[in-house]
C-alpha cells in the first residue's frame, strides 16, 4: 500500500483546489455542462492523476500504463481538468470544453484527445468497457498488476447494462478491475432515493461477486487506502463506494440535486439565483472558504 | 453467361446447400490461428452461431458473456482497445438489434477493432416467428460511421468475409442466416471487401435489359430467376453485392448504366437496406429505374423458410414475375 505523508495529503489536496478551480471556469466558459459530480470527485481526480495512476501524460499510449475510464462521461470537466494539471495538454485548452472544433467534447471522444481511454456518456456501457480491458489483460497476463479503474455515478447504476457488466466481473474474478463509484446521492430529476433507490449497493455488488468498499470520497487518505486494499484483492473485482457530497467545495451547491446538469450563472431563474455565483465559487476556492488570502490578489 | 468461378451446380438439383454460419465458425477458427489476438465473445448462443468450432480451439480466448448482448458489445470494445480483434456473435435481432446504441457509440465512434456477427438473420430463420427475424439491420448498421456492412451469399463467402474481417482494421458487421442456402461460389470466387462481382452477364444483343443486385442468401434466387428470363430471351445480368457498406460505386456505376432497370434483391425491408442504398446513390448520379425486392413494410412470421421466402415475394417466381410485369418507358 501506497503510504501518503500529511505534506503529500496537502499537496493533493491543492490539487484538487486547483482542479475544481478550472472546473468552474470551464463550466462557465462553456455555459453549460455538469457542475455537481465534477466538483465532488475532484479530490478523487487529485488521488488517482498524481498518486495512484501508472502512466506517462508525455506518452499517453504507454502500453504499460494503468487504464482509467470514466463511465460517467457527464462528470467530464474533472477528468479534463485532472488531465491538464497532470500536463497531458495545457490548462489554457480546458476553457475549449463543449466549443465547436475543440478536443475537449461535452461527453468525452476517444479519438479526439490522446490520454482518454474511451468515449463515453451513455450510461452503463464504460464499466462494460472496463472489463473488456481487464479481462483482455488479464488473458495475456494472469497475474497482471495493470489496473483497470473505473469510475461510475450512482445514478448510472440504474442501468440495466451496469449489472451485465458487473456479472461477468463477478464470473471472470476480474481482479485487476477497480471500480469508484462518486455515490453523491443526486441525479437530474432529484435525489436517488426519491428517483429509484439504489440501496444496498453494497449488498448488490457483494451478491456479484465484488469485494466492496465504503470511504468518505473526500478523505483522500481514506480512497488512497481503500485502493490499496483492493489492489491487493484476488479473485474478485473490487468496488469502492464513494460517498461525496455533491458539488463538494463551494457550499451554495452543495447537495442540492438541481446543480447535477446545470453550469454556474445558468441555472432556471426560478430555481437557481443567479447573478456572480462563478465569482463567489472561485473567490471561495481560491481562498480555501476564506481562510487564506492567494499570493497572487 | 455465369462467371466462370461460381459453382457449376448453381440452378440445378446437385447444388450443395450449407448454412453460411457454418462458413463463419470455420473462418472464425482459421483467423484465430493466424492471429493469437483474435478472441471470441457469445451471448449463449455458441453452437448455432458455430462460435463452438473457436470456443472448442482456443478456450482461452473465448468468452461466454451469457444473455447480456449489450454488455458483449462494450466488453469487445474494451478488449479492442487492448489490442484484441473480438468477434462477437449473437442473433442479428438482439446483437445488433438490442445492442445498437452500445455499437453506435462503443463500437463505432471509438472506431473500435470489433467484428459484429449477426446471425439468424432474415425471414428465414423459420418456425421461430417474427420476433427472430430481423429484417431491419442493414439499415440500422449502414447508417453508423466507421461500419462496414456485409452479407455473404453462402458459406464460402462467409468464411472469407470472416477471414477478410479478421484482416480488416475497424468495425465490420457480417450478417448471417440460419438456414441451409445452396453455395453459389467457389474458392475461387474473388472476396474483397467493398468489391461487387458479377455473377451472371447478360449477352450482348438486347436493347432493354435488368440489370439486378442481390445482396445475401437470396443470390441463388437471383441467378435461378435471370437464368429463366435469359432463356426466354431477356437480357438479365446479376451482381451479387457482398459489401453493402461501402458500396462498390465504381463498379455500381457502369452496371447502372450497362441496363435499362435495375431490380435490387435483399431478405430485409425494403426501406432502408440495399434496395435503399442503390436507390440513394443512383439517385444523385445516374437516375434511373430502380424496383426494390424484399420485405414490404411488413414483420415475419412463423413458417418454413422456403415458404417465408416465397410469400414475402423473394424467391425465384416472384422476382420472375415482378421483373416480367416492369413496364418500360416508350
Amino acid at each position: 500500500m501506497n503510504y501518503l505523508s500529511d505534506t503529500e495529503i496537502k499537496n493533493l489536496e491543492a490539487k484538487a483546489n486547483d482542479i475544481r478551480q478550472s472546473v468552474i471556469e470551464m463550466l462557465v466558459a462553456a455555459g453549460s455542462g455538469h457542475t455537481a459530480g465534477p466538483l465532488d470527485m475532484a479530490d478523487i481526480f487529485a488521488l488517482l492523476y498524481f498518486n495512484i495512476l501508472k502512466h506517462d501524460p508525455k506518452n499517453p499510449a504507454w502500453e504499460e500504463r494503468d487504464r482509467l475510464v470514466l463511465s460517467a462521461g457527464h462528470i467530464c470537466p474533472v477528468l479534463y481538468a485532472a488531465m491538464a494539471h497532470a500536463e497531458y495538454f495545457p490548462v489554457e485548452e480546458l476553457v475549449t470544453l463543449r466549443k465547436y472544433g475543440s478536443r475537449l467534447q461535452g461527453h468525452p471522444h476517444r479519438e479526439t484527445l490522446p490520454g482518454l481511454e474511451t468515449s463515453s456518456g451513455p450510461l452503463g456501457s464504460g464499466l462494460s468497457q472496463a472489463v473488456g480491458m481487464a479481462l483482455a489483460e488479464r488473458m495475456d497476463n494472469p497475474y497482471t498488476s495493470k489496473f483497470v479503474y473505473c469510475i461510475t455515478g450512482d445514478g448510472e447504476l440504474q442501468e440495466g447494462q451496469i449489472w451485465e457488466a458487473a456479472m461477468l466481473a463477478g464470473k471472470e474474478q476480474l481482479h485487476n478491475l477497480v471500480v469508484i463509484v462518486d455515490r453523491n446521492a443526486i441525479q437530474i430529476d432529484g435525489y436517488t432515493k426519491d428517483v429509484m433507490p439504489l440501496e444496498s449497493l453494497r449488498d448488490k455488488f457483494e451478491s456479484f461477486n465484488f469485494d466492496v468498499q465504503e470511504v468518505d470520497g473526500h478523505n483522500i487518505r481514506m480512497v488512497n487506502d481503500a485502493i490499496g486494499k483492493a489492489q491487493s484483492v484476488y479473485g474478485q473485482p473490487s468496488v469502492i463506494i464513494a460517498h461525496t457530497i455533491s458539488s463538494k467545495g463551494v457550499d451554495v451547491f452543495e447537495r442540492d440535486f438541481r446543480w447535477h446538469g446545470n453550469p454556474p450563472g445558468k441555472g432556471p431563474e426560478d430555481r437557481i439565483p443567479k447573478g456572480e455565483q462563478a465569482e463567489v465559487a472561485l473567490e471561495k476556492l481560491r481562498t480555501l472558504g476564506g481562510m487564506i488570502i492567494p499570493s497572487d490578489s | 453467361m455465369f462467371a466462370s468461378h461460381l459453382d457449376k451446380r448453381i440452378c440445378t438439383p446437385d447444388v450443395e446447400k450449407v448454412p453460411n454460419r457454418n462458413g463463419y465458425g470455420e473462418g472464425l477458427k482459421e483467423a484465430g490461428e493466424r492471429d493469437k489476438n483474435v478472441v471470441a465473445l457469445c451471448a449463449d448462443l455458441t453452437g448455432s452461431t458455430r462460435t463452438n468450432i473457436f470456443a472448442d480451439a482456443f478456450p482461452d480466448r473465448f468468452v461466454q458473456c451469457g444473455i447480456a448482448e449489450q454488455n458483449m458489445a462494450s466488453v469487445a470494445s474494451g478488449m479492442a482497445a487492448m489490442g484484441k480483434v473480438p468477434f462477437i456473435a449473437g442473433y442479428a435481432m438482439f446483437s445488433p438489434g438490442r445492442s445498437w446504441e452500445q455499437v453506435r457509440t462503443t463500437i463505432a465512434y471509438n472506431n473500435a477493432n470489433v467484428k459484429i456477427i449477426g446471425a439468424h438473420a432474415g425471414v428465414s430463420v423459420g418456425p421461430d416467428g417474427a420476433t427472430h427475424q430481423a429484417i431491419e439491420d442493414i439499415a440500422i448498421m449502414r447508417v453508423i460511421p466507421n461500419m462496414v456492412v456485409i452479407a455473404p451469399c453462402d458459406s464460402i463467402e462467409a468464411k472469407k468475409a470472416t477471414l477478410a474481417a479478421a484482416k480488416y482494421e475497424g468495425p465490420v458487421y457480417i450478417r448471417l442466416a440460419r438456414d441451409k442456402t445452396p453455395v453459389v461460389t467457389t474458392e475461387d470466387s474473388p472476396f474483397e471487401i467493398g468489391k461487387a462481382e458479377i455473377f451472371l452477364e447478360k449477352d450482348q444483343t438486347h436493347e432493354k435489359t435488368i440489370g439486378i443486385i442481390v445482396t445475401g442468401i437470396l443470390a441463388h434466387h437471383a441467378l435461378s430467376a435471370a437464368k429463366t428470363l435469359n432463356e426466354e430471351g431477356m437480357g438479365v445480368s446479376v451482381m451479387h453485392m457482398a459489401t453493402i457498406k461501402p458500396l462498390d460505386t465504381k463498379k455500381l456505376d457502369s452496371f447502372v448504366l450497362e441496363h435499362t432497370v435495375i431490380v435490387t434483391v435483399e431478405e430485409h425491408q425494403v426501406a432502408g437496406g440495399l434496395g435503399s442504398a442503390i436507390a440513394e446513390h443512383v439517385s444523385a448520379t445516374n437516375p434511373k429505374r430502380i424496383v426494390r425486392i424484399g420485405v414490404e413494410d411488413s414483420f415475419g412470421q412463423s413458417g418454413e423458410p422456403e415458404e417465408l421466402i416465397s410469400n414475402y415475394g423473394m424467391d425465384t417466381d416472384s422476382i420472375l414475375e415482378k421483373i416480367r410485369n416492369i413496364e418500360y418507358e416508350k
